[in-house]
C-alpha cells in the first residue's frame, strides 16, 4: 500500500484539473445565469429574468425542439447505418473485414471542419451534386433545398456521426461468441432471425452507446448549421454562441447551456443505467 | 446398412492449404449411438461441423435419408448439436433457451410450453426455468444445452466433446444420463471425443480418425478385439507391438516360470527379464525385456510374485494381425 501522503499528493494535479476546468466554469455558469443585463453591463443583480425568458420566448424552444428533431433524426439515421454496418463488416465481410474496418475509421483522421466543408461543396449551388444532376438532364436549374436546410445538417451531423455508432456497436458484436450464432443457426433460426433474436440484444449496450453519442453530439453542434444550416437550420448551440458573443448577453446564454447541460446529463445517465442493467442481466 | 440415416461419401476438407478431413466415408444407422473418436487434431471436430452444416466440405456428399444435404444450410437440417461449452444463449431464461428452436420453427405457444416443461421435468430442471445460464453449474448448463437440442425431436443429434469441461466425477454421472437419454428417445447420437473410455462406455460403433483419415469403424468389442492398424491397437486400450506385424493384448500373455511350459505350434514365445511390476487395481502389469529387445507387458492377478527371468507364452489365437 502507498503511504497517506503519496496518495495525497497523486491526487493534486487531477483535482486540480477537475476544479479548473469543470468546478469552476460550471459554478460560473450557474451564477451568471442568474444576473442580469442591463446598457450592455452585466449586472450583479439576482433574477430568474433569464429562465423565464427561455419558457416564455418561443424562439429558444422552438429552436430547442428543432435541435432534438434534428439530433434525434442524425441518430436514427445513424443507427440504421451504423448497425448493419457493424453487423455486417464484424460478422460477414470475411477476410474483408480489417479493410472495412479501416475504411470506416478513416473519417474520423480527418478534421471535422474538413468534411463539413466538404459537403457544403457538394451540395451548393455551384456544387457537386447539383451540377451532376444538371449535367445528367434531372434538374434544369440548381436545387435550392440541397444547402441552408435542415435537411443539409441532418445528411452531414449522419455521416459524421455514424462512425460513433458503428464503433461501439462493432466492438459488442465482435465479442459475441461464435458459437451462440451457430446455436441459433442450428436451431432452425435463420440469418435474420439470429440477429435479432442473439446478435442485436447482446449488443444492445453498445449500440445504445453509440446512439446516445450520436444525439447528444448533434444536439449541441453548432458548426455544421453554422456552414450549411441557413436560417432555418439553426440550431440550439448557435443561440448559445451569439448570445454569448454579438449578444453580449451572458446570463441567459448561461441560462441556456445549463437546461442543455441538465437535459444531457439525464439523457446520459439515463441511457447507463439502461446499459447497466442490460449488461447485468447478461452476465447474471 | 440398410436403415442408414445419414451417409458421409469421401469428404475432404482443408483449411488454408492444411487438409484436415481426407476421403472420410462413413454410415450412420438409424438410432445408433456413434462416437468419433480421436487426438486433438485428428478432425473429428471439423467432421461433425460439416455434418451440422456450419462447414462446407470441399469434396464429397452427405446424404440423409437418402436426400443430399451438402448445400442445406445449418438452420435447414434436421440435426441438433450440443456444443462443447454448450453455448448456452445468456441474455435468454433457461426456459427461452429451450424453447429456442421450436419457436424459430414457428410451433404454437402452447405446444411449445409443455414440450418446454416436459424437456424440464426429463433433466430434473423444472425449477431452473426462470433462472439465467450464468446462474447454473457446469452439470446444470450440460443438461440444459442436451435439453434445448432434444426438445426439437432431431433426427440426428451431434455433441461435440460435451462432457470435457466437466469434472470427473459428474463426468462419469452424466455418461450414465446421456446414455440413458439415448435409449428412452430412441434418437441417433454422433459424439465426439478424444477419451478412448469414454468412447468404449457409450458407443455402439467407434469410428477413429487419425490426421484426417478413418482408421477403423466397428464396434467397440470388435475395435479391442480385432483392430486394423497398430495406431488402434495402441489407441484402444493397451496393446503390445510385435516386430512381425502382430498385436497381442497383455492379457493374453502368460507368464510362467522358463522352460516349465511346453510351446504348442502356433504359439510364441519369448523369455526375458522382469523389469518392473505396476500395481494396476484389480491386475498388475508385468513388463518383460526379452532377449531380441523387444518389451513386452503382460496383465498378471495382483500380488503375485515372480523369479528374474520369466517365459512368456501367447497363443496363436491371441495375436492380432495388424495392417
Amino acid at each position: 500500500m502507498y503511504s497517506r501522503s503519496y496518495q495525497r499528493l497523486v491526487s493534486i494535479p487531477p483535482l486540480l484539473w477537475v476544479t479548473a476546468f469543470l468546478l469552476l466554469p460550471y459554478a460560473s455558469l450557474f451564477l451568471i445565469s442568474f444576473w442580469q443585463v442591463h446598457s450592455q453591463q452585466i449586472v450583479h443583480q439576482w433574477t430568474l429574468h433569464n429562465y423565464g425568458q427561455l419558457v416564455g420566448n418561443p424562439v429558444y424552444l422552438e429552436v430547442l425542439g428543432r435541435s432534438a428533431r434534428i439530433a434525434a433524426s442524425v441518430t436514427i439515421l445513424a443507427l440504421l447505418l451504423g448497425v448493419p454496418l457493424a453487423y455486417f463488416v464484424s460478422m460477414r465481410a470475411g477476410r474483408f473485414k480489417n479493410l472495412l474496418y479501416q475504411l470506416v475509421i478513416i473519417p474520423l483522421w480527418v478534421s471535422y471542419l474538413v468534411r463539413a466543408y466538404a459537403w457544403k461543396t457538394i451540395l451548393g449551388g455551384n456544387g457537386v451534386l447539383n451540377t451532376l444532376l444538371i449535367h445528367v438532364g434531372i434538374l434544369h436549374q440548381p436545387a435550392a433545398f440541397l444547402l441552408y436546410s435542415p435537411f443539409a445538417v441532418i445528411l452531414t451531423l449522419t455521416h459524421i456521426y455514424t462512425p460513433f455508432v458503428f464503433l461501439p456497436a462493432y466492438a459488442s458484436m465482435a465479442h459475441i461468441p461464435k458459437a451462440l450464432i451457430e446455436a441459433s443457426g442450428d436451431l432452425g433460426a435463420s440469418p435474420f432471425r439470429s440477429f435479432w433474436k442473439v446478435i442485436f440484444p447482446l449488443s444492445l449496450p453498445g449500440i445504445i452507446a453509440g446512439a446516445t453519442f450520436a444525439f447528444v453530439l448533434s444536439l449541441g453542434d453548432f458548426i455544421a448549421p453554422l456552414l450549411i444550416g441557413g436560417p432555418n437550420g439553426i440550431m440550439i448551440s448557435n443561440i448559445v454562441v451569439s448570445l454569448f458573443g454579438a449578444a453580449y448577453d451572458w446570463p441567459l446564454g448561461s441560462a441556456i447551456s445549463l437546461c442543455i447541460l441538465i437535459l444531457v446529463v439525464v439523457l446520459i445517465s439515463t441511457t447507463e443505467s439502461v446499459e447497466r442493467r442490460l449488461r447485468l442481466g447478461g452476465a447474471r | 446398412m440398410s436403415d442408414a440415416l445419414l451417409t458421409v461419401a469421401r469428404v475432404s476438407k482443408s483449411f488454408a492449404g492444411t487438409k484436415v478431413l481426407q476421403d472420410v466415408s462413413l454410415t450412420i444407422a438409424n438410432g445408433e449411438f456413434l462416437t468419433i473418436l480421436g487426438e486433438s487434431g485428428s478432425g473429428k471436430t471439423t467432421l461433425l461441423r460439416i455434418i451440422a452444416g456450419f462447414e462446407r466440405a470441399d469434396n464429397g456428399t452427405l446424404t440423409m435419408n437418402g436426400n443430399d444435404i451438402d448445400r442445406l444450410p445449418a438452420n435447414r437440417r434436421n440435426v441438433n448439436t450440443v456444443f462443447q461449452h454448450y453455448a448456452l444463449f445468456p441474455h435468454l431464461t433457461v426456459f427461452e433457451n429451450i424453447a429456442y428452436g421450436l419457436r424459430a420453427k414457428k410451433v404454437p405457444a402452447s405446444e411449445i410450453k409443455t414440450r418446454v416443461e416436459s424437456a424440464l421435468a426429463q433433466m430434473r430442471m423444472s425449477e431452473m426455468a426462470a433462472r439465467r445460464p450464468a446462474q447454473l453449474s457446469g452439470g446444470q448448463q450440460q443438461r440444459i444445452a442436451l435439453a434445448r437440442a432434444l426438445v426439437n425431436r432431431p433426427a440426428l443429434l451431434l455433441l461435440d466433446e460435451p462432457l470435457s469441461a466437466l469434472d470427473a466425477t459428474l463426468r462419469v454421472h452424466m455418461q450414465g444420463e446421456l446414455k440413458a437419454l439415448q435409449r428412452e428417445t430412441g434418437i441417433t447420437f454422433v459424439f465426439v471425443t478424444h477419451d478412448q473410455e469414454e468412447a468404449i462406455t457409450l458407443s455402439d460403433r467407434i469410428a477413429v480418425l487419425r490426421n484426417g483419415h478413418l482408421e477403423q469403424i466397428d464396434t467397440p468389442r470388435e475395435l479391442y478385439n480385432r483392430p486394423r492398424t497398430a495406431y488402434v491397437a495402441a489407441f484402444i486400450g493397451k496393446a503390445n507391438l510385435l516386430p512381425n506385424g502382430m498385436a497381442v493384448r497383455p492379457e493374453n500373455v502368460q507368464v510362467v516360470a522358463p522352460a516349465s511350459v511346453p510351446v504348442a505350434s502356433g504359439s510364441q514365445s519369448w523369455t526375458g527379464t522382469v523389469k518392473r511390476i505396476v500395481f494396476a487395481g484389480a491386475s498388475d502389469l508385468i513388463e518383460v525385456d526379452c532377449s531380441d529387445g523387444i518389451i513386452l507387458n503382460a496383465r498378471v492377478p495382483s500380488g503375485g510374485s515372480y523369479p528374474p527371468t520369466v517365459q512368456l507364452l501367447v497363443a496363436s489365437e491371441h495375436l492380432i494381425p495388424l495392417s
